[in-house]
């Protein structure tokens, strides 16, 4: 019995060894194609390339995840209204090529690896010929290799981390990137005459990072100073710790590239430390959760911003999509997300218009040739690396309002 | 002798079975489902080996997703940082070919192993000197240490995660094999732990340490031995889960992970091998099965609430103690078929 | 050194609250050597009285537009404390009745038909959101009339249950139960943040150069006060005799006559309500994002700060609870990345030391 006991544990190591030894022998057999595995130019068989979905029956499937719930859930619904409005405008259109659009939105929560499990579902099993998503840098990233190995293309509204667009050339975005906007960032508050600026970044977030990162650059390139450079995580309560180091590096104006989630208490905080200059943020802050969430604190604060209502005279088309915006989602004001998310839809069903064929690899291709569309948040052009060029405008917060106060185009950056 | 060949002949067909619904899985189902059965193995496995150390050898361990995460990011850091540095002097470690793929995740495996291992010495210690609740909350600690430090570690992207591995999964249909090869080591070894003279020792801890110190059994020893296996083996699963996966952040990694993997532990019987595997099975599933349009929104509350009803209707867990074994069951079907006529 | 001071003063607020939330776990722990999970989800329910009392279910003023309105609402604060208490105290007694007891005594009839009220809500719930708020009613009926129905089901299995005194099960239930508060959360109140606006007038006190923020000075005077109550509740009334024998030994108290049930219920409901305190204070207070997973660090900091003052001990969470404040205060000041971790490390270098933490009493395992 004893030696029988032990032949299991010997067993099991052989296993072991086995499972080894099937790399070498497998390497033996596989290239049966031709010739060594080394050799290059000699794919193995078992590699399967995908061959991006198509559109089979009477609906063009889009696919759209995004946060819908959890800590930044009104980045997810505010896209999701503009994604829907042109949505259901381009099927009361007629569709494309008499069918209709199909929107599957997938919500992950706000969580990185929720992101991932549900575009694997969008493009594995809805079979979508695009994705639209996510706002977070970070979620985008997550998800932009699924999308890259399927071959089917997706459109980032509002992610704006460079990295993102970089993960294959089926990524594309409607929006500018932070090697703008935190130049943008960087010059208005050199112009504003802010000498010495604290960062004040979210190490969690990629895009927090970049922008920090951009920002110190080219502030210290215009001749500016950087206090300090202290960090938190998002989902922190308590920064008055970093707040207090703030304080001490006496800085004229703090730049926060985080969420709104997290800037409301930190701007309250930093009154009750006694930090009392202003603070500067990115397009993070869009939220009508901002200001509740900070109170008086941020009053007189600025944030760059992709694209703001004006109660002035706008262009026809701008018009066209507030009227549609208000009978749709009666009583709501569009902000940038929404907008974002109205032109990252529209891209792509321009692209299905213009699509040779209506399957994901030609969708790419027209995606691609985007030039001078007439978006809602600015002229859109998409250029080599799959990034649109627009201008920032900067954003006041005065009351419960957002006020606009400076518009920066690329050009003047030096861009 | 013949027992070893017989051994052989054996490990052989079940490696040449995997290697068989590998292919064929790969190739004709969905990726959504291909990566849910990989999560499914690397429960399994998780599970199976928090048991050893929970259910066989009685301990009170809560951090496991701590080692989860050392095999993950040793994984990650063979294959991202130190192969394509190693990789000009010695070429066969170039990846895109079948051998490349297999020696790379082969050299990871044993780098995350041993280093989970280690991870898993340095928590068995304290061990020692804390019984029960305390612990617990000890091994619960050391899994938050263990996360914050790779959230600080910028080399491996600190809180942003570690990404993409992708380069090796997605060539060759390799997740399934390797997954479930180290599913079947894992429970291969606890049954023949469990069988052996060895294992008795581990229970012997388990049902009174003090008795069983008495009876010359070297109690230090064993629970350091169970925690060091044990955290192996969740390394290993982590090496897998790091490879399989576009990206890994420390947020995969946290106390929720620990708990759901105790969890499993606790509902499949402490003690019970099959019942750990059932049940990082099963708990894995649900939650993505419930994933559809009716009770989307609700999924996780109804989870939740199951599992204190089961905890409070069935506080042994599925099995309690005992074990399903194949053959058995068989047997005891033939029997029944007999019976009645 | 006046950083260093000022520091010190945020870590004492933090620790306060700490401290008030580590008190229900270490009482619990004490009578029943439970480590109650759900305990950082009261709190968190505490926060959401809060959050509804203040926006919705009482008339509070917005101070910048009222400033004449402070009196009001210092008054309506103290109502919605009370309130957060109380409604986080009931909760409290239902997770002890339907969850832990059951776990002793075994599953009776009654826990059956509760838990398949539970169950039969999320199905209900999604029918009801379909459709008009008014039938909701009708559909929580229906939530009954399940539970009815599945109660003969758990009836049968209920007979076939012996209770468990196994750790391990205790623990899961425990965290069973904070997953379903936590879920339950998420589709009750909704996972987006929210934020309780400025109700109390505010001050910024100077002193020595060191800043005080006059809400956290509230905060710190009310949790003083509550933990003086506690302190006189456990020390001084007949409750709190039977809450200490029960402690001391849970089978010697049943033979004196101490209806040990009531007594545990009590001590739940009596941890409970300082948790309520303690969410609404922070949350109205601070006005940080109120969220279904509010709880769950602080319950998992307020926890490690029990064990480490020795759990079952009350001076000693208390203890516990300052320490971490102030530790964590101090190196976040310095390392803002590594205050999680040190919580951890500090526990795990105390624990090895002391094996029953600062303040327990460390009992040699007999044969």
């Amino acid at each position: 019995m004893k030696l029988r006991r032990q032949s299991f544990l010997l067993g099991a190591v052989l296993f072991g060894a086995l499972l080894g030894g099937y790399g070498c022998k497998d390497k033996a057999e596989s290239p049966s194609g031709g010739g060594s595995g080394d050799k290059p130019g000699t794919k193995t068989e078992t590699t399967t390339e995908s061959k991006g979905n198509s559109v089979t029956g009477d609906t063009i499937k889009i696919g759209e995840y995004g946060s819908m719930t959890g800590d930044n859930s009104t980045f997810g619904i505010s896209t999701d209204r503009g994604i829907k409005l042109a949505i259901e405008e381009a099927n009361a259109a007629g569709g494309i090529q008499g069918k209709k659009i199909e929107l599957v939105s997938e919500d992950d929560a706000s969580k990185a690896e929720q992101a991932k499990t549900v575009v694997q579902k969008l493009v594995s099993s809805d079979k979508v010929v695009a994705v639209i998503g996510e706002v977070a840098s970070s979620r985008s990233m997550m998800a932009a290799p699924i999308c890259q190995g399927a071959k089917v293309p997706m459109v980032s509204p509002s992610s704006t981390n460079p990295e993102v667009t970089r993960k294959g050339d089926y990524i594309f975005r409607v929006c500018f990137t932070d090697d703008f906007q935190a130049v943008v960032a960087a010059q208005f508050a050199f112009d504003q005459g802010f000498k010495n600026v604290a960062i004040f970044t979210d190490v969690k977030s990629d895009y927090s990072k970049a922008f920090g990162e951009l920002f110190g650059k080219k502030f210290k390139s215009l001749g500016g100073k950087i206090a300090s450079e202290p960090t938190y995580q998002s989902g922190d309560v308590d920064f008055k710790a970093q707040l207090a180091t703030i304080k001490g590096s006496n800085p004229d104006a703090v730049l926060i590239p985080g969420y709104y989630t997290e800037v409301g208490t930190i701007a309250r905080q930093a009154r009750e430390v006694g930090v009392s200059i202003p603070l500067i943020g990115g397009d993070g802050w869009e939220s009508d959760q901002l200001v509740p969430g900070a109170g008086t604190a941020l009053e007189g604060c600025f944030f760059t911003n992709h694209y703001f209502v004006h109660d002035g005279t706008v262009e026809p088309h701008v018009q066209k999509f507030l009227d549609a915006f208000s009978k749709a989602y009666p009583g709501k004001k569009p902000g940038a997300l929404d907008a974002l998310g109205y032109d990252a839809a529209r891209v792509i069903i321009e692209g299905l218009r213009k699509a040779k064929t209506l399957d994901s690899v030609a969708l790419r291709d027209a995606i691609a040739d985007t030039k001078d569309y007439q978006g809602i948040s600015g002229k859109i052009t998409l250029d080599k690396e799959r990034n649109a060029r627009k201008e920032a405008l900067v954003l006041k917060i005065a009351g419960k309002e957002f006020k606009p106060f400076k518009t920066y185009k690329p050009e003047q950056v030096g861009l | 002798m013949r027992w070893i060949l017989g051994r052989i002949g054996l490990f052989a067909v079940t490696c040449a079975v995997l290697l068989a619904v590998n292919r064929v899985v790969t190739d004709n189902i969905r990726v959504d489902i291909v990566s849910l059965l990989v999560l499914c193995g690397l429960y399994a496995t998780l599970a199976v080996s928090l048991n050893l150390i929970n259910g066989i050898t009685g301990q009170f361990s809560i951090g496991h997703a701590g080692f989860y995460a050392v095999g993950a990011y040793v994984g990650g850091a063979w294959t991202m940082l130190m192969r394509p540095a190693l990789e000009k002097s010695l070429p066969i470690l170039h990846t895109g070919t079948q051998i490349g793929d297999h020696l790379n995740l082969l050299i990871a495996l044993v780098l995350g192993t041993v280093c989970a291992g280690l991870t898993g010495l340095l928590v068995g210690l304290p061990s020692l000197r804390l019984r029960g609740d305390y612990l617990a909350i000890v091994t619960l600690g050391f899994g938050e240490v263990i996360r914050i430090v790779i959230l600080n570690t910028d080399a491996v992207g600190g809180p942003r995660g570690f990404t993409p591995i992708t380069e090796l999964v997605n060539n060759h249909g390799i997740p399934l094999f390797w997954v479930y090869g180290l599913l079947v080591v894992v429970v291969l070894f606890s049954r023949n732990l469990l069988k052996s003279a060895q294992g008795l020792k581990f229970l012997a801890v388990r049902e009174d340490e003090i008795a069983a110190d008495a009876m010359g059994v070297n109690t230090t020893k064993v629970k350091v031995t169970a925690f060091v296996i044990g955290s192996a083996f969740a390394g290993a699963a982590g090496v897998l889960y790091a490879h399989c996966q576009t990206g890994i952040t420390p947020d995969s990694f946290d106390m929720n992970t620990s708990i759901i993997i105790t969890t499993m532990v606790v509902l499949g019987g402490t003690g019970s091998i099959s019942g750990s595997l059932l049940a990082g099975m099963v708990l894995t599933a649900l939650p993505e099965l419930l994933r559809n349009d009716f009770i989307k929104e609700y999924r996780m509350v109804i989870f939740s609430t199951l599992l204190v009803v089961f905890m409070l209707t069935r506080p042994q867990g599925i099995f309690g103690h005992r074990e399903i074994a194949l053959p058995r069951f068989l047997r005891r079907l033939g029997k029944k078929g007999e019976s009645t006529p | 050194m006046q950083e260093f001071v000022q520091n010190l003063i945020y870590g004492v607020e933090t620790g306060a609250i700490y401290a008030l939330i580590a008190l229900g776990y270490t009482m619990v722990y004490g009578v029943l050597r439970l480590i109650n999970f759900a305990h950082g989800d009261v709190y968190m329910i505490g926060a959401f009285v809060g959050f509804f009392a203040c926006t919705q279910w009482l008339p509070f003023k917005d101070l910048s537009q009222h400033p004449e309105a402070a009196t009001l609402n210092v008054l309506l604060a103290i109502v919605t404390l009370f309130l957060a208490m109380l409604i986080c105290a009931l909760l409290g007694i239902v997770i002890e009745r339907f969850a832990y007891r059951p776990l002793r005594n075994g599953f009776r009839n009654a826990d059956a038909h509760f838990w398949g009220f539970v169950a039969a809500l999320p199905l209900t719930a999604f029918v009801g959101a379909m459709t008009t708020t008014k039938r909701q009613g009708a559909f929580l009926a229906v939530g009954v009339i399940v539970g009815f129905a599945l109660r003969p089901a758990m009836a049968y299995l209920s007979k076939k249950i012996k209770p468990s005194s196994s750790r391990l099960n205790a623990l899961i239930t425990a965290i069973g139960v904070s997953l379903v508060l936590e879920n339950g959360g998420i589709n009750v109140f909704g996972a987006d943040p929210k934020f309780i606006p400025d109700i109390l007038p505010k001050r910024q006190i100077s002193l020595l150069g060191i800043e005080f923020d006059s809400s956290r000075v509230v905060i710190l005077i009310v949790a003083a006060v509550l933990m003086a109550t506690l302190r006189y509740i456990v020390l001084y009334t007949r409750p709190g005799k039977a809450m200490r024998a029960i402690s001391h030994d849970i089978d010697a108290a049943k033979l004196m006559g101490i209806n040990t049930d009531r007594v545990i219920a009590f001590t739940f409901a009596l941890g409970a309500s300082l948790a309520g305190a303690g969410g609404f204070m922070v949350a109205a207070f601070t006005n940080i994002k109120v969220v279904p997973l509010f709880g769950l660090q602080p319950g998992l900091k307020a926890f490690v700060a029990a064990v480490l003052g020795g759990a079952g001990n009350i001076p000693g969470a208390a203890l516990g609870g300052l320490i971490m404040g102030v530790v964590e205060s101090l190196v976040a000041s310095k390392y803002p990345q590594w205050r999680d971790a040190v919580a951890f490390i500090l526990l795990i270098v105390i624990l090895l030391v002391r094996p029953a933490g600062l303040l327990g009493k460390n009992t040699a395992e007999k044969v």
